[in-house]
């Protein structure tokens, strides 16, 4: 019988395999040991795995890049946390101009299996700085991949294959959903399972339907599938994909998907302009430009600094903001 | 002094290598064999004497973009060093793990984190080897460099930190550059030990990273070493130092060129002409080598272009890159590339 795990459980739980499996993995950041993090997900790891494998770091995220990669070319497969996705800003000339290059750089001589686990994303009434949606920037760096979980089992399995995988991955945890409970399977048989079915790149369908795609990932994708049991009531029949990875972008994955509902609609926290919407609704134009019914909508934070409390429920798009767009994409007609 | 004969003969011949595979750096980037380079000239007793200090077999170096001189002293591959001034490939064509010696880094102060990254590493393994960052003065202002002492010092890693003061950053003197007296002196607000040399002693710089790599190995953690040296020539084969200092200053440098300094003392223990003949014929042996490398070598293939961004590319890098190569207006050679590689 599958019980049921938080988000935040199931990163622990994948974390705690990865260190027992991989005495070369190493955890660390900032209040990640003896704390176990603000958000509790690396909780109890360092006392069961030592201080040699899981520690914080003094206060300093450009030095935790750094530090990541020196340990890295030492032969080490670094794990680091940044606190919160604002802060991640302080490391970005690490991440870009050293981490992202080192493998190009030294011409595959150094790969850089890191895994940046990053709390990503608004909709907790957090402090400035602390709602940011970075992945855009991350993923238009070459040389870095990004991988966003919408549920447990995903979050469990997507971190065991960033892990394993020789490139730096920035991990993006949706934090507004770190305490939904959903099933979740047996862990190493749901990795399996998941990881066999869905390999690094691959979007999952986790609603299928016949007239629009709604592309989504993080905690758009519950939004999404709260929109399309809502567009059910009348008639319409949504399509819910959720990305799972943003880079690299599963362009068969969309494409199929959007080839047959003949509508899309993306939808991210991140603000519009320059937002991945533009480059998924590219990709959608390139590859499904024949069954398009409508142009792509795109739902998406406003082009202001993430706001203060109650604002944010404006900011992110709202059930009532991706209705409207999928209604945009039903009513559209040739001009 | 305290090292022996023998050592201080194998210094000055690295020196004088160096010396001259950096004349001959500028003579090929005039006559347009290679676009651009960074000249160390008067640094080569800082360089040497640190980077043949190091063990290959268990330390590792992070150079900024002037090492060519502790590449020298490491035995890189110095055809492989240039190709990154050649052009060929940022970062440079040799193996930096089996050289102990990271990828060229053109970042200001980019790899000291690394540096202390690698000691953290050291340090879990158990080793007894030690990382050494190169950088500069001007590097010094850099955040980077400030974290990474910190951490070195929480931590007590193994880690020298070995900055050349060359006088300048570009434009920039010094003492517009640092401030607290020297770089030197912010080793004690993080607890790590510090040491003041001239780095235009070779053996002084030599012993002076010896103690550092004996305190980091004994478990005694990191050392700042500044040492004191001067940029003899311009920043670069574009820059033109007559814009912001005086020939005079370069002159009372010359003074105190490291290697004639050595060559004095060796002739006082009692080296003689053919010492110094060899130690030449050597360097322009290696010039050449390095001259004909360079001169002979070709363009990396442009598949090169996509290969190395990841180690598990992304579908959408193989597709532009398979796509990009089979175009028409591509040579022969690139299409044929793209069918066979
Ligand atoms: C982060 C960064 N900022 C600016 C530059 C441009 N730049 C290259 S070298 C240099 C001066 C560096 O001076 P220093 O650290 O003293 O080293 P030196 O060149 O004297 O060896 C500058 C400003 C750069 N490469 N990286
Ligand atoms: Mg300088």
């Amino acid at each position: 019988m599958a019980e049921t795990l938080s988000m935040q459980a199931a990163i622990n739980t994948a974390l705690d395999e990865i260190l027992t499996a991989d005495d070369r993995a190493l955890v660390f950041g900032e209040d990640v040991g003896t704390l176990g993090g603000v958000f509790r997900v690396t909780d109890g790891l360092a006392a069961k795995h030592g201080s040699d494998r899981v520690f914080d770091t003094p206060l300093a995220e450009s030095a935790i890049i750094g530090m990541s990669i020196g340990l890295a070319i030492h032969g080490f497969r670094p794990i680091p946390e940044i606190q919160f996705d604002g802060f991640a800003y302080p490391a970005m000339n690490q991440l870009i101009t050293q981490l992202a290059r080192m493998t190009y750089r030294s011409r595959g001589a150094l790969p850089m299996p890191v895994t940046l686990r990053l709390p990503s994303f608004g909709g907790i009434r957090a402090p400035e700085h602390h709602g940011e949606s970075l992945e855009a920037i991350f993923a238009h760096v070459p040389g870095l991949k990004v991988a966003v979980p919408s549920n447990p089992s995903d979050a469990y399995s997507l971190l065991k294959q960033c892990v394993a995988d020789p490139d730096p991955v920035i991990f993006m945890e949706p934090k507004s959903r770190y305490w939904h409970k959903a099933e979740f399977g047996q862990p190493a048989e749901a990795a399996a399972r998941i990881e066999a079915e869905l390999p690094i790149g691959v979007s999952r369908v986790v609603r299928p339907g016949r007239h629009v795609t709604l592309v989504a990932w993080g905690a758009m994708v519950a939004r999404c599938i709260q929109v399309a049991e809502l567009a059910a009531e009348d008639g319409v029949d949504v399509e819910v994909l959720d990305l799972r990875w943003l880079k690299p972008l599963d362009v068969a994955g969309i494409s199929a998907s959007v080839g047959h509902t003949r509508r899309a609609v993306v939808v991210h926290e991140a603000p519009l302009s320059a937002g991945l919407g533009a480059e998924i609704s590219a990709l959608i134009t390139e590859n499904c430009f024949d069954s398009l019914r409508a142009p792509v909508q795109r739902v998406a934070g406003f082009d202001v600094a993430y706001p203060a409390g109650p604002l944010e429920d404006h900011y992110i798009p709202s059930v009532d903001r991706i209705l409207a767009a999928v209604q945009r994409t039903l009513e559209y007609r040739r001009g | 002094m305290k090292t022996d004969d023998d050592t201080a003969r194998r210094l000055y011949r690295l020196m004088v290598t160096t010396r001259a595979l950096d004349a001959e750096a500028t003579v090929m980037q005039r006559q347009g064999i290679i676009p651009g380079y960074a000249p160390l000239k008067g640094q080569e007793a800082a360089q040497i004497g640190s980077g043949a200090a190091l063990d290959l077999a268990r330390d590792f170096a992070f150079p900024t973009y002037r090492e060519m001189g502790v590449a020298v002293a490491m035995g890189v591959d110095l055809i492989g060093y240039f190709a990154s001034h050649h052009g060929s490939w940022h970062g440079g064509l040799y193996d930096p793990l089996a050289s102990r010696f990271a990828p060229i880094n053109a970042v200001v102060a980019g790899s000291v984190l690394h540096a202390m990254g690698w000691a953290k590493g050291e340090k879990l393994s158990h080793g007894t080897g030690v990382s050494l960052a190169y950088f500069g003065d001007g590097a010094s202002s850099q955040g980077d460099v400030h974290e990474a002492m910190n951490f070195a010092g929480v931590d007590d890693l193994p880690v020298i930190f070995f900055c050349q003061n060359n006088g300048w950053a570009i434009s920039l003197p010094t003492e517009r550059q640092v401030a607290g007296g020297s770089v030197a002196a912010r080793a004690a607000g993080y607890g790590l030990a510090a040491e003041v040399i001239d780095g235009n002693d070779v053996v002084e710089v030599f012993e002076a990273t010896n103690r550092a790599l004996q305190r980091a190995r004994s478990g005694g953690g990191a050392t700042v070493i500044e040492a004191m040296t001067y940029r003899v020539g311009p920043h670069s084969t574009s820059d033109d130092p007559g814009r912001y200092r005086s020939i005079g200053e370069e002159q009372s440098w010359a003074l105190l060129d490291p290697i004639d300094r050595l060559a004095q003392q060796l002739r006082a223990a009692g080296a003689d002409d053919a010492f110094f003949e060899s130690a030449r014929t050597d360097a322009r042996e290696t010039v050449e080598t390095v001259r004909t490398g360079l001169v002979d070598m070709t363009d990396r293939p442009l598949t090169e272009l996509f290969d190395f961004v990841f180690t598990n590319p992304t579908p959408r890098l193989l597709e532009q890159r398979d796509a990009y190569l089979s175009n028409a207006y591509l040579s022969n050679e690139y299409a044929s590339e793209a069918t066979h590689g």
